[in-house]
């Protein structure tokens, strides 16, 4: 009985103990809550780790680091390795949005991109839309080059800015763009009046704006004045060109995928059909990885009752046979016979009994034996 | 020879439906000779004559006549129940066959795919999950649509960090460092939350361009989330969130992803530093180990293999607050830092780009969801908007969760114009093209949230239309 009041005591003093160590005590009735300490979580960050990743610059440019980089400097680096992807000046779209064009003397002034309100022009430029110079600053910095992104100097990135607004006429050939001067520059920008935070989806009150949608939908429930008119939709040329639906829907349920590779069938449901439309080709997109085909047959003639691949049941294991007998010349006769007619003795006194499985099914589960019963 | 799984699959998608054996098929003569074969015991013939006999079958019951769903057929009843099949006469496989399991093989038509021609790169690019494939509101964690700037990376949890700083001691007395196990060890939520991005339907601003519902509306997903709230965090190391009301999320990948998070969202308790997704850790393509988790905001705010936190007390002009994700509005005027996600909804089935095999009853189902909270109701119209019918929402109705809705509907056979309309919980009703338009103009890329049309002709084909 000792011993079960010494545990007792000895459970009792460990809970005493460690009851201070919880990290969020309750606060005491009437007392203010106390935020809960979590204990043992987290450390500080050192100056030099916090160095290493504070990369970001904002609009005012605290962030951005002492350096200068020139046009001319620019142009090389943009050359080397910029152009590739953005074409020799910044027009291209082969692989990205173009980066330059679209923008007017005008719009410096202005500081709006007046082609915005132009629904004719062609594209979007990176330069129609930039407001803040530190925005191409920070994100060259970060993530270009695309495929060796922060590896481009400090100097390296103040001239390709530099350079992509020389292209866009906002800065001279010879100009050179540093931490002193970005402000100046910020003032040039020919879409730096284009943004506004009016609106109702920031989801805050940070920006003062307001919180009441600006669309709102009806509610009419009957009746209602409707848009029933079929104004867009796309043409039949159109018909295939994300590839065949038919493969793009589930097979069971209550539709299918269309069959897109060919035109869509006239007649309507519940009619006599030349052609079922959705049935002529329930077709699996991709192809079903085919288990091995020994594997099957194991599964359907009831072999893996009593053994498994790797392990032993009441028979031995796949592995187990295709180790013994595998090396002999003769293992796929030998396997498909022994299949075929059953036996007793080699593997103990439990006896296998004649399957009735195919000659050819034995033989190809034999073969499968005969290379090292692989899964 | 189509392969077992193709006759199966077949076989699956043909039982109980009247039609003409297709192409490439059994004709007659093919069928006499896998009879013949089954009776000599080919037993893998066996089950193709099966399907084969269903076939024949239903043409000789239906002949010309109106096709049925589960037909009689003629001779004492259908093959499918009257021979037993293999898996019924056989033993089924073992446990532990696949350690970690798979759809069925008969489910490889739902995949995420691409749209051919959005993108020049596979990097920065855009996988749309299959929502016309999809049942109630959680998406399957390999079907969650997948959208990267910069390549994604299966990152190490071991040597993953969580940088919590501010610039100014005023704004946050104690820098801090994180690992994954000290994160893990902290008071976590799950919650279910919609993840969209904010481009989801950009390719329909202006006319229909795009097929089907996974293109018009698959960057939508929807899964339950598990992790620490950030405001735990922050307020560890001591955070000011009277002056820094702006708060940076950066990612660990090359392109750096940094979006301003509004602290106020943060202050609610909402936003979440997450490793887990329906149930097990994020996927890889999702920022295993940590993401952000900004309920209600665009999806390129849920910032992946998140690595720092900033606070500050001014925005921070991000790439993807500059160059992108500014909505263009008609006089030119960018809007900038639109982050919520607003009222929105659409049918899934039936959707574009599917046949609907018969006449009769249909179960019209779709998603609903708002960036401002709960959805309250919605409205389902089969005449293009004339009529609507409140549709019933099904459990769980979540704040800034998908909400699965469903109607009954039967089917006459001529065409209909399906549409559902959506309201949340402030009030706000989701829009048609025209009335978001009216405001927006059509070239804001960003944030389409109207009404979507599926235009049902005659011959069973549901069609993405626009009304005007």
């Amino acid at each position: 009985m000792s011993s079960c009041r010494d545990l007792v005591a000895a459970l009792t003093a460990v809970l005493c103990l460690a009851t201070p160590g919880w990290a969020a005590k309750p606060a005491p009735a009437g007392a203010a809550p106390v935020a809960p300490v979590y204990e043992g979580i987290g450390r500080a960050a050192t100056p030099s780790e916090i160095a290493a990743w504070n990369i970001d610059v904002r609009p005012d440019f605290k962030g951005l680091p002492k350096g200068a980089g020139s046009v001319a400097k620019g142009q090389d680096v943009w050359e080397g390795k910029c152009a590739s992807c953005h074409g020799i000046f910044g027009e291209s779209g082969e692989v990205f949005s173009p980066l330059v064009g679209g923008t007017t003397k005008d719009d410096i002034k202005t500081g709006h991109a007046a082609r915005l309100t132009d629904s004719g022009f062609p594209g979007r430029t990176a330069m129609m839309k930039l407001s803040t110079v530190s925005t191409l600053w920070d994100f060259i910095n970060r993530a270009m080059p695309w495929t060796a992104p922060k590896s481009l100097s400090t100097e390296e990135v103040y001239a390709v800015t530099a350079y992509l607004l020389n292209m866009a006429g906002v800065l001279p050939d010879n100009f050179t763009l540093s931490d002193r001067n970005m402000a100046e520059v910020q003032q040039l920008l020919p879409n730096r009046n284009g943004m506004t935070t009016r609106h109702a989806m920031w989801p805050g009150n940070e920006f003062g704006g307001t919180t009441k949608p600006d669309v709102q939908g009806s509610t009419c429930m009957k009746d209602c004045g409707t848009e029933a008119k079929v104004a867009s939709f796309l043409p039949d040329f159109a018909r295939n060109a994300h590839g065949n639906l038919a493969e793009q829907n589930r097979l069971v349920g209550p539709q299918r995928g269309a069959d897109t590779t060919r035109p869509s069938n006239p007649a309507p449901v519940g009619t006599a059909r030349a052609t079922a439309v959705a049935m002529t080709s329930p077709v699996v997109a991709t192809a079903v990885a085919a288990a091995p085909q020994a594997l099957g047959l194991l599964q359907r003639n009831g072999c893996v009752a009593c053994h498994g691949v790797d392990n032993k049941i009441v028979g031995p294991s796949f592995r187990d046979i295709a180790g013994k007998h595998g090396a002999r010349a003769d293992a796929v006769a030998y396997l498909g016979g022994k299949i075929r007619a059953g036996g007793s003795g080699v593997w103990g006194q439990v006896p296998m009994p004649p399957q009735t499985l195919s000659e050819d099914d034995a033989k190809a589960i034999a073969q499968w034996l005969a290379e090292g019963a692989k899964k | 020879m189509p392969t077992d799984d193709e006759t199966t699959s077949r076989a699956a998608a043909m039982s109980g439906r009247l039609l003409k054996a297709p192409e490439n098929y059994l004709d007659a003569a093919g069928i006499q000779t896998v009879q013949a074969e089954a009776r000599q015991g080919r037993r893998d013939f066996i089950r193709r004559a099966f399907s084969a006999a269903a076939a024949t079958a239903a043409v000789g019951a239906a002949g010309a006549a109106r096709a049925q769903a589960n037909p009689l057929p003629t001779e004492g009843g259908d093959p499918n129940i009257l021979t037993l099949p293999e898996h019924s006469k056989t033993l089924g496989q073992g446990v532990g066959v696949e350690p970690y399991g798979k759809p069925s093989k008969f489910e490889a038509n739902v995949q995420r795919r691409q749209s051919p021609g959005l993108s020049q790169t596979t990097q920065a690019s855009v996988a749309f999950a299959p929502l016309q494939s999809l049942f109630g509101i959680v998406t399957p964690s390999g079907l969650h649509f997948e959208r990267h700037h910069q390549g994604w990376y299966d990152i190490g949890p071991s040597k993953h960090r969580l940088m919590v700083h501010a610039d100014d001691a005023m704004l946050l007395k104690k820098p801090h460092v994180f690992t994954m196990d000290e994160l893990m060890r902290l008071p976590s939520v799950s919650r279910f939350h919609f993840v969209e991005c904010g481009a989801n339907s950009s390719m329909e601003w202006a006319n229909v361009a795009v097929p089907t519902v996974q293109y018009t509306h698959g960057m939508l997903s929807c899964s339950e989330f598990t992790g620490v709230p950030l405001r735990t965090v922050l307020e560890m190391c001591g955070v000011d969130a009277k002056r820094g009301r702006f708060v940076l999320a950066e990612g660990a990948d090359g392109s750096g992803m940094t979006r301003t998070i509004p602290m106020s969202l943060i202050e609610s308790g909402e936003v979440l530093l997450a490793w887990g997704q329906n149930g097990e850790m994020l996927r890889p393509a999702q920022g295993y180990p940590l993401r952000l988790v900004v309920p209600g905001v665009q999806g390129v705010s849920w910032v992946k293999y998140l690595r720092r936190i900033k606070v500050g007390d001014q925005p921070f002009a991000t790439k993807d607050e500059v160059l992108g994700y500014a909505d263009l509005m008609p006089d030119g005027q960018q809007r900038q830092y639109t982050s919520l996600m607003e009222v929105k909804s659409v049918v899934t089935t039936p959707s574009g780009g599917q046949v609907l095999l018969d006449k009769g009853f249909y179960n019209i189902s779709g998603l609903a969801w708002s960036g401002r909270g709960k959805i309250r109701q919605v409205d389902v119209s089969v005449d293009g908007g004339r009529n609507w019918r409140p549709a019933r929402l099904e459990t769980p109705v979540l704040s800034k969760a998908l909400t699965r809705f469903n109607l009954d509907w039967v089917w006459d056979g001529r065409p209909a114009l399906i549409q559902s309309r959506a309201t949340d919980e402030t009030g706000q009703v989701q829009a048609t093209y025209r009335q978001l338009r009216a405001v927006r103009g059509s070239r804001s890329i960003y944030h389409n949230n109207a009404i979507q049309t599926w235009l049902v002709e005659a011959n069973g084909e549901v069609k993405n239309v626009q009304l005007s």
